[in-house]
């Protein structure tokens, strides 16, 4: 359990995996395959690999053509980009549908020191407003792993959103897209969340424990499609509704959720995430307490949650 | 086809254009209008494609990156085969497979979605080096604008095409001059369009008459270049064929009315 790896280098090991039983793999990457982690696969797969240079929007499009030819191609590159390529993305794949993956690192406030022009906190909102795009958010090393293939045998666009910072892998969790994984039951309130906010809030569950609250945990790794059936269970057995997303409140996993619970009922409910700020530099510890993204942090605002 | 046959056609591929653009209402005649050559010379001649079977793996790839000339890739479709042409009375109405811009899901023979400006040159160089990586010995052709080139992701494509070099990419340049807000002199000068393709490592083919048909074919025939994409650099005329549209900036996005589309018609007899 004390493991700790970063979920972009599971991105990379797991293309390369991929790439064995699978020879339609190709990767592009925008010069940045030693930070997302593609130059495991490139060391691996040098012919299957390629550089697209600094131009974002030309390797979303050229992976577009390259898809026609009935490849699997996977973009890499940070998750900060997609608002750069957004007009290839939207247009060159998800118009057309066509066969694209998009593995975007380095998002969130954890990305750290380079500071906010780097850290990603609009992407899933861009990414899940796109006519037939997957989204995934994969917590850990294994879940990314299975996230690559699952992203694999869908038929169409799938976005990817992996982040820099080392975080704890967990024990081996089932993974089918589009199904959350409920990792602790409750029934006074309940946590959604994704991505590496899984570890935080495994401490705000086992804090509030401890004082008597009895909360559930649930995993969304698939922003879209929505575990729709989930989600209003959960709201419904506990009343209490609570969204925590390293990612802008606006547009993320919080409304995804909120929009799935309108009409269902009457909950208590509080998006924890980015208040509609940008990031800015730090250490990733401090800037999670910045954004009020700790553990500790996240089950105060449970607690007061009225 | 012999050149008087090519000529024929692309006389007729006018007249689909200029019906389209009037039954719409709507649609982008200009721009249409000066590529028609570069388009039936490559469907009616150069490129292996097959109406019957037209997602066969092994045929040669079109992206027409300038997607609002729609009409134009439409009629060259519909004269070879690959959908009825009485499917021009639904361009650009709802369900149709004539959307407004090229759609590749709903219109057989689209190999990419376009209307995007810039998009399908990147695409078709992502087409080529796929081609080249999965062993498909396709070549594939794109026309784009001129005004297109303003976007900077021609040039992102461009170096890329030369570094991986995509012998197996042919760009048709329309340089018809003129874009919707005026000439690209005025709106954006595009300088050596031909200098700037080279110092990107193309090989250049200039044509200086594009609208000539055996101009055109000599272009595309022309042997490739061992290692290098090629620029077909096409100097055109806007509105080419119709009397009162060549050489109007006007008629970029402008479809004609029924008496003015009687008088194209007319243009185009013959």
């Amino acid at each position: 359990m004390s493991e700790k790896k970063a979920i972009r280098v599971a991105y990379g090991e797991a293309l390369a995996e991929l790439a064995a039983t699978n020879d339609k793999i190709v990767v592009l990457d925008a010069d940045l395959s030693q930070a997302t982690m593609t130059n495991k696969f490139s060391a691996a797969y040098p012919d299957r690999f390629y550089d697209c240079g600094i131009a974002e929007a030309n390797m979303v499009d050229m992976a577009a053509g390259m898809s026609t030819m009935g490849l699997i191609p996977f973009c890499s590159t940070f998750a900060v980009f997609a608002g750069r390529s957004y007009d290839q993305i939207r247009n060159g794949v998800c118009y057309p549908h066509f066969n694209v993956k998009f593995g975007f690192s380095h998002a969130g406030v954890t990305l750290g020191e380079d500071g906010g022009s780097h850290q990603a906190v609009e992407d899933i909102a861009l990414m899940r407003v796109l006519p037939g795009m997957t989204v995934l958010v994969p917590c850990d090393a294994n879940e990314c792993r299975k996230a690559v293939f699952a992203a694999a045998q869908i038929d169409g666009p799938v976005f990817i959103r992996t982040a820099r910072l080392p975080t704890t892998v967990f024990e081996d969790m089932p993974f089918e897209v589009g199904k959350g994984n409920v990792l602790r039951d409750g029934k006074d309130a309940v946590i959604f969340t994704c991505g590496v906010m899984v570890e935080q809030c495994l401490e705000t569950v086992e804090i509030l424990k401890n004082e008597g609250m009895d909360v559930a945990l649930v995993n969304l790794h698939t922003i879209k499609p929505l575990d729709s059936a989930l989600v209003r269970a959960y709201a419904a057995k506990c009343g209490k509704v609570f969204t925590v997303e390293e990612h802008s409140v606006i547009g993320g996993l919080g409304d995804a959720v909120a929009a799935e619970l309108v009409g269902t009922g009457a909950f208590t409910f509080r998006k924890i995430g980015i208040q509609d700020r940008f990031g800015q530099s730090g250490k990733p510890a401090d800037l999670l307490k910045e954004y009020g993204l700790t553990g500790a942090q996240i089950a105060e605002e449970i607690k007061n949650a009225k | 086809m012999d050149i008087q046959a090519l000529e024929a056609t692309c006389r007729q591929v006018r007249r689909d254009i200029v019906t389209m653009c009037a039954g719409a209402g709507s649609g982008h005649p200009g721009g249409s209008l000066s590529c028609t050559e570069a388009l039936v010379a490559l469907y009616f001649d150069v490129m292996k494609v097959d109406p019957k079977n037209p997602k066969d793996p092994n045929r040669d790839r079109f992206v027409l990156s300038k997607g609002h000339a729609a009409p134009a890739l439409y009629g060259v479709l519909a004269e070879r085969g690959f959908f009825s042409r009485e499917e021009f009375a639904r361009f650009r109405q709802i369900h149709s497979i004539l959307q407004g811009h090229p759609d590749v899901k709903k219109c057989p023979g689209v190999d990419a979605s376009t209307g995007s400006l810039g998009q399908g040159i990147s695409i078709a160089t992502g087409m080529a080096l796929g081609a080249k990586h999965a062993g498909n010995p396709c070549h594939v052709y794109t026309v784009i604008g001129d005004g297109e080139s303003q976007e900077g992701l021609v040039w992102e494509a461009s170096m890329a095409a030369a570094h991986y070099h995509l012998d197996n990419l042919t760009v048709i340049f329309d340089h018809n001059g003129l874009q919707i807000d005026g000439s690209n002199d005025q709106v954006m000068s595009l300088g050596d369009i031909g200098a700037k393709f080279a110092a990107f490592g193309y090989d250049i083919i200039e044509v200086q008459d594009g609208n000539d048909m055996q101009q055109v074919l000599d272009a595309l025939h022309a042997p490739a270049c061992p290692g290098k994409p090629r620029l077909i650099w096409l100097h055109t005329l806007k509105g080419k064929g119709v009397s009162f549209m060549e050489g109007q900036v006007g008629w970029h996005g402008k479809a004609p009315n029924a008496e003015q589309c009687a008088q194209a018609l007319k243009d185009l007899e013959g």
